[in-house]
């Protein structure tokens, strides 16, 4: 059994306010053959620029610190490329450094850029993050994502990490879901919600209106899993620009309050050990006395159905930000929906359901901007963007587009982003004729969740409305 | 197309020194990308043969021995660590608590008393430089005694969660890398192994 010191398990703390002043993000696509990563990178500055009506120049005056995500250097056979995009963003001769978690880079380069924040180094820094995973054969691709496994122990058995991550929802499928039809069912509805939600999104890569029906048709990528359960490979680039106080409220007149901490667990699923399961805020040990009761063969945590990196990150984070109850105290959230079923873990992970009970948050309707059943607003809805599997999933720019998803909805400028005609009809994209706003009407606090992999790496990232603070600094 | 054995590399080390002998890449001339709807360039083509040299180091007598049809693993016997007695497999050259060196211990027969299931999935995919043949039944083993869950592949047999399986060993032919270790369900027979393995 593994156990924590208390100093382990400090709630980590910034030593002065941070505040996220813009956001910015690319179009994002499958493939962009006639465009360099450079360029989707210069988008998503010059948007960040927009949004507080600055020009890039005037924007970059204020800069001080650069933290540059960029997971995949073997994909673009170019080391050092985070000097190159800060060379092509004119930022040089500025202090810059890449950051690189896998498929939680987006939020660990705001992490990073957070602290520098924090700790005074800097009064202003940029997080930007992007990942080109178009330039060889798709096998290839697969063997170059396996290598993020233990290339002695793990890649050479298949080269697919597709592979080693499935071998946790089997376990989840058996376990909590009971290989149930229902469960079934409610895995296909996040398909079904997130590429619907991903219609009302310019940048958005794979829109699409669906049926239950459909993604239990769609082709097996390895049992339970079929192709529309999947998260989507992308191309593109987001940034986020954190301050201080004073140097926020220079560039914007509501900038919003930033919290952020990171877990980690294994880079091996193999590895993992037994330990008692960490509680989040709304959770006493009472929540967990007869789980392997109502669940035989859940005895093990995290085994394979939790991620610990994730109940890490929320557990740090949600003491920071003095959140008692996600589902309460936070209006919007993004979750890393890598797969159907790995969304399910995460509520759990994160604490919008006890462990065992995560389905229950998409059937009750909690998870909709409005609730199927009710009609009313959804207590919490989640990835509104289209998340991973209608939005994109650009690794390095992953979580950034989440904490600029959250970000609109607060700033009350979601329509902004994504309503504009001539948007669509820059991105090259139809806008459907029954495009629907999205916005969450009064959204004051959000979560985006940076996960790795088969967690290895999680970050939580939560945004607030400065009037709507949860806790005194 | 396979390389002939004049084109492979080989290295051995020889007086603490990496020694390379043969050849280590064939150089391919690069190809223009063009846009086949508007004429103009895209881009180029970037092709690359490479072989790494990759050390072992301190696990090293664990893939050298599924070679003898033996399984390795290792324990940490520090009295002084909280974590004392753990057995690790995949094998951990030191003790993820107390960082002291682990003792490396045989542990094929009770892996092949008490190996069995704790999660698979079945996958028709894999991505470049595959070896295995498909479908590819990916499996996670639970050992008695042991605190890890060992990845590996099931060669022979359907897999079903708490099923007991065995480990084999590709003792013929082997390629010193984890595909030398597999496993099969409990029961199979020795003329069921894929070529070059052994119980
Ligand atoms: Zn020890």
């Amino acid at each position: 059994m593994i156990k924590f010191s208390d100093r382990q398990l400090k709630i980590p703390k910034l030593m002065r306010p941070v505040y996220l002043a813009t956001v910015g993000m690319s179009k994002f696509d499958r493939a962009f053959p006639e465009t360099r990563t450079e360029e989707l990178c210069i988008q998503a500055f010059t948007a960040a620029a927009d949004f507080v009506n600055m020009t890039p120049s005037e924007l970059k005056q204020y800069i001080h610190t650069c933290y540059y995500g960029h997971f995949a250097d073997h994909f673009g056979d170019q080391l050092l490329g985070e000097s190159v995009i800060h060379d092509r963003l004119g930022l040089d001769p500025l202090g810059n450094i890449g950051v690189k978690t896998g498929g939680a880079t987006g939020g660990s380069t705001m992490w990073e850029a957070v602290k520098a924040v924090a700790s005074g180094y800097s009064d202003c820094t940029l997080a930007l993050g992007w990942e080109r995973m178009d330039e060889v054969p798709t096998d290839e691709g697969n063997h170059l994502i396996s290598a993020a496994a233990d290339k002695d122990w793990e890649t050479p058995l298949g080269h697919i990490y597709t592979g080693y991550y499935a071998v946790m929802a089997q376990r989840y499928w058996k376990i909590f879901g009971k290989e149930e039809d229902s469960f079934r069912d409610t895995m296909a509805e996040i398909a079904v919600k997130n590429r619907g939600y991903a219609r009302m999104n310019p940048h958005a890569q794979a829109p699409m209106k669906i049926t239950i029906e459909d993604v239990k048709n769609s082709p097996i990528v390895a049992y339970p899993l079929r192709a529309l359960d999947c998260c989507l490979m992308s191309v593109g680039s987001a940034c986020g620009i954190v301050c201080d106080e004073k140097t926020a409220y220079e560039i914007t007149n509501n900038p919003l309050r930033i919290y952020i901490a990171a877990g980690s667990h294994t880079l091996r699923v193999a590895d993992r050990r037994n330990m008692a399961i960490p509680l989040l805020p709304n959770e006493t040990p009472d929540t967990y006395k007869d789980l392997a009761k109502r669940f035989p063969g859940s005895d093990r945590y995290p085994g394979f159905t939790g991620f610990l990196a994730a109940r890490m990150a929320a557990y740090y984070a949600y003491g920071m930000a003095g959140i008692k109850d996600p589902i309460e105290d936070l209006d919007v959230i993004e979750l890393h929906d890598a797969f159907t079923i790995s969304d399910i873990q995460s509520y759990e992970d994160v604490g919008l359901r006890p462990y065992g009970e995560g389905r229950d948050y998409i059937e009750s309707g909690d998870a909709y901007l409005i609730n199927p059943q009710t009609k009313k607003p959804g207590k919490l809805p989640s990835n509104l963007s289209g998340g991973l599997i209608g939005c994109m999933h650009a690794v390095g720019a992953t979580g950034l587009m989440q904490i600029a998803e959250i970000g609109y909805h607060i700033w009350n400028r979601w329509d902004e982003i994504h309503e504009p005609q001539e948007k669509w009809d820059a991105f090259g994209r139809k806008k459907p004729d029954d495009w629907t706003s999205l916005q969450v009407k009064g959204a004051k606090r959000g979560l985006a969740i940076s996960h790795a992999g088969v967690g290895s790496h999680v970050t939580a990232a939560i945004l607030m409305d400065p009037k709507n603070l949860l806790k005194e600094d | 197309m396979p390389k002939t054995e004049n084109e492979k590399g080989f290295v051995d080390v020889v007086n603490g020194k990496y020694k390379p002998k043969g050849v280590f890449h064939i150089p391919e001339a690069n190809q223009p990308i063009f846009n086949k709807d508007t004429g103009k360039l895209a881009g180029i083509t970037n092709p690359r043969d490479m072989t790494y040299m990759h050390s072992y180091g301190g696990e090293a007598p664990f893939f050298e021995g599924l070679g003898k049809g033996k399984l390795m693993a290792t324990r940490c016997d520090n009295d002084k660590c909280d974590t004392k007695g753990s057995i690790y497999q995949p094998f951990r050259i030191y003790c993820p608590d107390c960082l002291r060196k682990n003792t490396i211990i045989d542990m094929t027969d009770l892996a092949k008393t008490t190996a069995k299931i704790y999660s698979y999935i079945i996958t028709h995919r894999s991505g470049a430089f595959n070896s295995l043949p498909k479908p590819i039944k990916f499996i996670n083993i639970e050992f008695e005694g042991v605190v890890t869950i060992l990845m590996s592949v099931l060669a022979v047999g359907e897999p079903e969660f708490d099923k007991k399986v065995v480990p084999i060993f590709n003792t013929k032919a082997p390629t010193y890398t984890i595909t030398d270790l597999r496993f099969v369900v409990e029961g199979t027979s020795e003329s069921e192994l894929p070529e070059d393995f052994t119980f």
